[in-house]
């Protein structure tokens, strides 16, 4: 009996043990002096670019907040999380955070006071980032105007409100990493590993997930649903979904920086990226992520099935539809408008195995992004209140498997499901 | 083909031209805000038996304000939101003033569906308000026309009955905010769901005035400051 229980004991403290080392492996020293080395302008210009690079303030800003102080929730699946104010409030913000603090808080994804930070906060690819890097975004944080807002309890559900909780997924799914540099690629593609990877943070939306909200890596960008947005991430790998190995690199290019391009544009989610991110970078770094996007492996993802010929009346019915709401903007032939109103015949969007984005703006609407190229985009209506979801189906399934399209028709239940996501 | 068969095809071929008159592209601000009157109505008119408000001929600075205040969260409606996240305050300003600009039909007032004490009620709080509880009229901001005042206040005559109590529901809740100060919350909180009521039959019904258009200014100051039309008198 004694015996049994020495050796559960064992055990457990050696479980422990190994989990404390997974959790701090990696990890310097902290030196807490707040500021080793005198901030020049360039750093701070330096700073503020990378953040943009890494959208920071997307989600680190409240809906008509100051920038930077934080309070947004991101919803996931196990309760939200609040983000943190960034601004250099001594009590509030990360006033009294030194460079050391913060690029632990990137590189390790822990706290200035030791706690371990939930992944919401990408640093599962900010550990990617160079510690100059890290220390020219704490130079331009630091130089914002303090802003008194103290940080939210997140609203997480037990366990995953625990510290413990969190070590043991941190022991599982993180590991801190170092920049990439692979001496076989060009430096462009080494430029543009390091944006897509780390700052960047693609494979947050543009890769899978498990059921613990797990990314596959940095180098997955096969597409995933995006956690509790139900937007679909198409995958940037599969030349069926948003594979660009075919596209050219200023058409890649085009799209990040004006939110449109020939025979592509950007909505919902990313519309916000490059709005908020994307946009602001310079050609050179958008043709880096451009030369790497390319380069990467195309895989096949799951094919749609190709379309049974959808019944007679359903097909009629959905022929009818696009007559009546859809025709003239998109034509009898679903070739669109080149600049104002997308074709449909043949846009990877429409035919996609997933139909979710394509439920959300049939029924949403949008815009894409004012951008400097595109500075007055041109809008799709929402269809939300003409279209009940039988319509929906019809529109959708006639849509996919029309002028050569060759998607699988979509489901009630599939249209349903999206329609009710719409936030 | 025979002569039969023509006629068919000539029937069915002006059918599908009847049921969805191909526009011409043409690159207008109209074609790139069709996203806006698919739900306030052809050229932004909206009929009175819906919700969307109209938003033809409304000023410009009370569009674009509101436009700003779905973006940064102090009016609820997630479709709207969405909508404006993207654009730019250019972009915003250009399709605000845009809608000021048209001078389109109104629709037909909504016949009221109360008693005459209600309806007379609601015209004595438009007309004149109700001093003891320091409610102001609503001509004393909107006009004395209700018509509106430039650039910063609205009309009130030509909306969807539902549309006004909706609204001034809202205001009294904080679902929907102004800048601050945020004067019509004021106004809202002191009146009572009888009141919103009355108000908003007595709105719907009225006639719309042969003159419609926003009036240059009022006759006397403001009797409370507005954030939403200070914020426009810097702009």
């Amino acid at each position: 009996m004694k015996r049994t229980f020495a050796i559960v004991l064992l055990v457990l403290l050696t479980l422990a043990a190994a989990m404390a080392a997974l959790n701090f492996r990696d990890e310097e020293s902290i030196d807490a002096s707040l500021a080793p080395s005198p901030t020049t302008p360039e750093q701070i210009a330096r700073g503020a670019y990378l953040a943009k690079a890494g959208n920071c303030m997307g989600c680190h800003t409240t809906r008509g907040g100051v920038p930077y102080a934080g309070g947004r929730g991101i919803e996931t699946p196990f309760g939200t999380v609040y983000t943190s104010n960034l601004t250099p409030e001594p009590v509030t913000g990360i006033g009294r955070w030194a460079p050391a603090h913060f690029w632990r808080a990137l590189h390790n994804g822990r706290s200035r006071d030791g706690h371990l930070l939930y992944p919401a906060f990408p640093y599962t690819n900010y550990t990617l980032l160079k510690r100059e890097d890290s220390d020219a975004i704490y130079a331009y944080l630091r130089s914002l105007p303090p802003v008194v807002q103290a940080n939210r309890a997140h609203g997480l559900r037990f366990p995953f409100n625990t510290q413990p909780a969190l070590a043991v997924w941190r022991a599982l799914y993180f590991t801190p990493g170092t920049s990439v540099n692979d001496a076989k690629q060009s430096p462009e593609w080494n430029r543009g590993a390091y944006l897509v990877q780390g700052l960047g943070h693609c494979n947050a939306c543009h890769g899978s997930r498990n059921a613990l909200g797990a990314t596959s890596g940095a180098l997955d960008l096969g597409g995933g649903l995006i956690p509790m947005q139900n937007w679909y991430a198409p995958s940037l790998s599969d030349p069926h979904e948003a594979g660009v190995a075919g596209w050219e690199t200023q058409q890649i290019v085009d799209l990040l920086k004006n939110g449109v391009t020939r025979g592509a544009s950007v909505l919902g989610p990313m519309a916000e990226v490059v709005s908020g991110s994307t946009q602001h970078l310079s050609d050179t770094d958008l043709r880096a992520m451009a030369t790497y996007l390319k380069a990467v492996a195309p895989t096949q993802g799951e094919r749609a099935q190709p379309a049974l010929p959808p019944s007679e009346t359903a097909s009629s019915r959905g022929a009818k539809l696009y007559e009546l709401h859809c025709v003239s903007c998109h034509g009898d032939k679903g070739e669109g408008v080149p600049g104002a109103y997308p074709a449909l015949a043949g846009n990877r969007a429409v035919t996609m195995k997933s139909p979710a984005n394509l439920v959300r703006i049939v029924l949403e609407g949008g815009f894409a992004p004012s951008t400097a190229g595109n500075p007055r985009p041109y809008g799709m209506p929402p269809f939300a209140m003409v279209l009940n979801n039988d319509d929906t189906t019809a529109l959708l399934s006639f849509v996919r498997a029309a002028w050569g399209n060759q998607g699988s028709p979509v489901s009630v239940l599939e249209v349903d499901k999206y329609r009710g996501t719409a936030k | 083909m025979n002569r039969l068969s023509l006629l068919r095809w000539c029937t069915l071929a002006s059918a599908l031209w009847c049921a969805a008159p191909a526009l011409a592209f043409e690159d207008s601000i109209a074609q790139r805000v069709q996203a806006c009157t698919g739900c306030h109505g052809k050229q932004g008119r909206a009929a009175s038996d819906g919700y969307y408000p109209r938003i033809a001929g409304k000023p410009a600075g009370y569009l674009y304000n509101q436009l700003i205040n779905f973006r940064d969260g102090r009016r609820q409606y997630p479709l709207m939101t969405q909508f404006v996240d993207p654009l730019s305050d250019a972009y915003l300003q250009e399709i605000a003033g845009y809608f000021a600009g048209l001078d389109v039909p109104y629709p037909a007032p909504q016949p009221a569906t109360v008693m005459p004490a209600v309806l007379a009620r609601g015209e004595a709080l438009v007309s004149h308000g109700d001093s003891a509880r320091r409610i102001p009229a609503c001509v004393q901001c909107h006009g004395q026309a209700l018509t509106g005042v430039a650039p910063a206040i609205p009309g009130l005559l030509g909306l969807p009955r539902d549309y006004l109590v909706a609204q001034l529901g809202a205001w009294k809740t904080g679902n929907r905010r102004a800048t601050s100060p945020d004067c019509m919350a004021e106004i809202a909180r002191a009146l009572s769901p009888d009141d919103v009521s009355a108000v908003s039959q007595w709105l719907g019904a009225q006639a719309i005035p042969a003159q419609t258009k926003a009036v240059a200014q009022l006759p006397a100051p403001l009797p409370k400051p507005c954030g939403g039309v200070a914020m426009e008198a810097r702009r």
